[in-house]
């Protein structure tokens, strides 16, 4: 069975990294993934797409993802500057960087305050909050992709000490306080 | 050992497995990323190489080729302007036949500017005399790396080997990677062989002095009796590392992709070939008899194999990622000139990295199979250009 996702971010939020923590966490689990990266003149704030696959077999193809069974958008800002309903017309679920749930009728929506977890924790970088771990997490658990045990250690890969620490806490967070909006 | 890597790092990886001694390069997207790993590796003492640090792609394959030429195992990696920067040094390289590997993440050429694949900038060195592979997946970056220095040093080759990865989709698309340890490599690929004629300080004599005509025509006779032996090579190579490694990819010059009892032949190569695969599944299904052969080297080009698949099928489509201007598509343009009475249509599609998915390659296979059955196919002297978006 093969899920794709795409994730929806500025460049310098670590949407790429985001995908690629949640391929490694579903390779963990024995599954197949593959993280691909949209890049167009890398820049930093530019709105950029990765995509994430994830199979109970090997991933064949390598194009652009194009059906996601779900997608996450990294700031609410995003939302109003870029169609995300040409990228994913509704009934696809979206999982959303956001303190509150947002009205989009016509889909499965869902919310997690990304950017509160990463200003507790400390996870800043040039002035930005660092909300990828948060997203990850979030994503793996409302989109079903990888277990919590599995995204804290996929983690490992990516970060080191105080960092991978912070990380994980901010995983474990937004892992409890994703929320569907009913 | 399996980790989930992209492709750039992927081939870091078996550069360092490699044990080589000798790199240098010059940064340019979707390569620099190769480079830069490397040099982590280098700097924290995991590889014990010299990393040259140089001003121009052409100093960089220049450095490897002398370090090449006094017995080094080397490495560089370029993409698109880079690689044309370095042309005059690629024909140096190979008709000095010295077995230096050189990644190539594939960027179309500006202008426009553009750093997305399509795979005219490798297809640029086909006559220089240097082995090319394309990879289709992050593993196979890997395993093609490492093969390419078995097959490269090879005394029945000694051929210089270009490995192309699609940049982005190979280069910087994270896949899990099964790859051997480093001691299991060693055993496999011992240290290169010392050469007969080698430069040493304290020892000088001339490298590619001026001889009579004969001699050049001689040696470039030597060079293509070479790379007709590296397919041998080539595929005892990659069966013996399967063998040892069980990475899963596919052997040989060729994958032959459901091939048994195809009417059609789809032809392709590089990353997008998987979309082509599902495409063949989606159209299987439908009760096309369709196969795929997906060139893993287009040098030496895999002649005998692919007649062989051409003439036990009604026709053939190429699926070209490439064009020269002026003509067809380059693949295209090589399967036609081996084809016999088999016709092939030729079809340009996914030039500047414009994306091109499964569902596109079923309507383009679909399209072909019906004009061929419509006897149409004797218009398919001319390429087709798939640009849905231009109406």
């Amino acid at each position: 069975m093969l899920k794709e996702f795409i994730i929806v971010s500025r460049g310098g939020q670590g949407g790429v990294t985001a995908s690629r923590i949640l391929a490694s966490a579903a390779v963990l689990e024995g599954k197949w993934a593959q993280a691909i990266p949209e890049f167009g003149a890398e820049r930093r704030g530019a709105i950029v797409r990765s995509y994430l696959r994830v199979s109970t077999e090997p991933i064949r193809r390598r194009s652009a993802v194009r059906e996601p069974q779900g997608v996450a958008v990294f700031s609410f800002r995003i939302l109003e500057l870029s169609d995300v309903n040409k990228l994913a017309p509704p009934p696809i679920p979206l999982l959303i960087n956001s303190e509150k749930g947002p009205y989009m009728p016509g889909r499965q929506l869902f919310y997690v305050d990304a950017t509160g977890i990463a200003l507790k924790l400390g996870l800043i970088v040039a002035g930005w909050p660092l909300v990828n771990t948060a997203m990850a997490s979030a994503m793996a658990r409302v989109f079903d992709i990888a277990s919590l045990d599995s995204v804290k250690r996929a983690m490992a890969d990516y970060f080191r000490g105080k960092t991978l620490e912070a990380n994980v806490r901010a995983a474990e967070v937004a892992w409890e306080s994703v929320r569907g909006v009913t | 050992m399996k980790k989930v890597l992209m492709g750039s790092h992927a081939v870091a990886e078996a550069v360092r497995r490699a044990r080589v001694e000798v790199i240098s390069a010059y940064p340019i997207t979707p390569q620099t990323v190769i480079v830069e790993k490397l040099a982590e590796m280098v700097e924290r003492g995991e590889l014990k190489a010299k990393y040259v640090r140089v001003e121009s792609e052409h100093s960089a394959l220049a450095v490897v080729y002398g370090s090449s030429a006094s017995g080094a195992r080397v490495f560089t990696a370029t993409s698109s302007h880079g690689l044309l920067y370095m042309y005059e040094m690629l024909w140096w390289v190979a008709n000095s036949r010295l077995p230096v590997v050189m990644a190539v993440a594939t960027r179309a050429i500006g202008p426009p500017w553009n750093i997305h694949t399509d795979h005219i900038d490798a297809l640029t060195i086909r006559d220089a005399g240097w082995i090319i592979g394309f990879a289709e997946s992050v593993q196979e970056a890997f395993d093609m790396t490492l093969q390419a220095y078995k097959v490269a040093e090879d005394r029945r080759v000694l051929l210089p080997v270009m490995v192309a990865l699609d940049g982005f989709i190979i280069s910087h698309t994270s896949e899990p990677v099964v790859m051997p340890e480093e001691k299991e490599v060693a055993e496999w690929l011992p240290p290169r062989e010392p050469l007969p004629f080698r430069l040493e300080p304290g020892k000088p004599f001339a490298v590619g002095n001026l001889g009579p005509d004969s001699v050049t025509m001689e040696l470039r006779w030597n060079s293509w009796r070479a790379a007709e032996r590296a397919k041998s090579v080539i595929q005892e190579v990659s069966v013996e590392y399967e063998k040892r490694f069980s990475t899963g990819t596919p052997t040989g010059l060729v994958e032959k992709y459901k091939v048994d009892g195809a009417k059609y032949l789809a032809i392709s190569t590089g990353a997008w070939s998987g979309d082509v695969k599902e495409a063949v599944d989606a159209l299987r299904e439908e009760g096309y008899e369709v196969g795929l052969a997906r060139l893993r080297y287009m040098r030496p080009f895999p002649r005998e194999e692919l007649q062989e698949l051409l003439s036990s099928v009604k026709a053939a489509v190429v699926l070209d990622r490439s064009v020269s201007i002026g003509h067809m598509g380059i693949l295209g343009s090589e399967v036609k000139s081996i084809a016999g009475r088999t016709p092939v249509k030729d079809v340009i599609a996914g030039l500047g990295g414009v994306d091109v998915s499964y569902e596109d390659f079923a309507s383009i296979l679909k399209g072909a199979v019906e004009e061929h059955e419509a006897g149409l196919s004797s218009e398919w002297n001319v390429a087709e250009w798939h640009m849905p978006w231009v109406t």
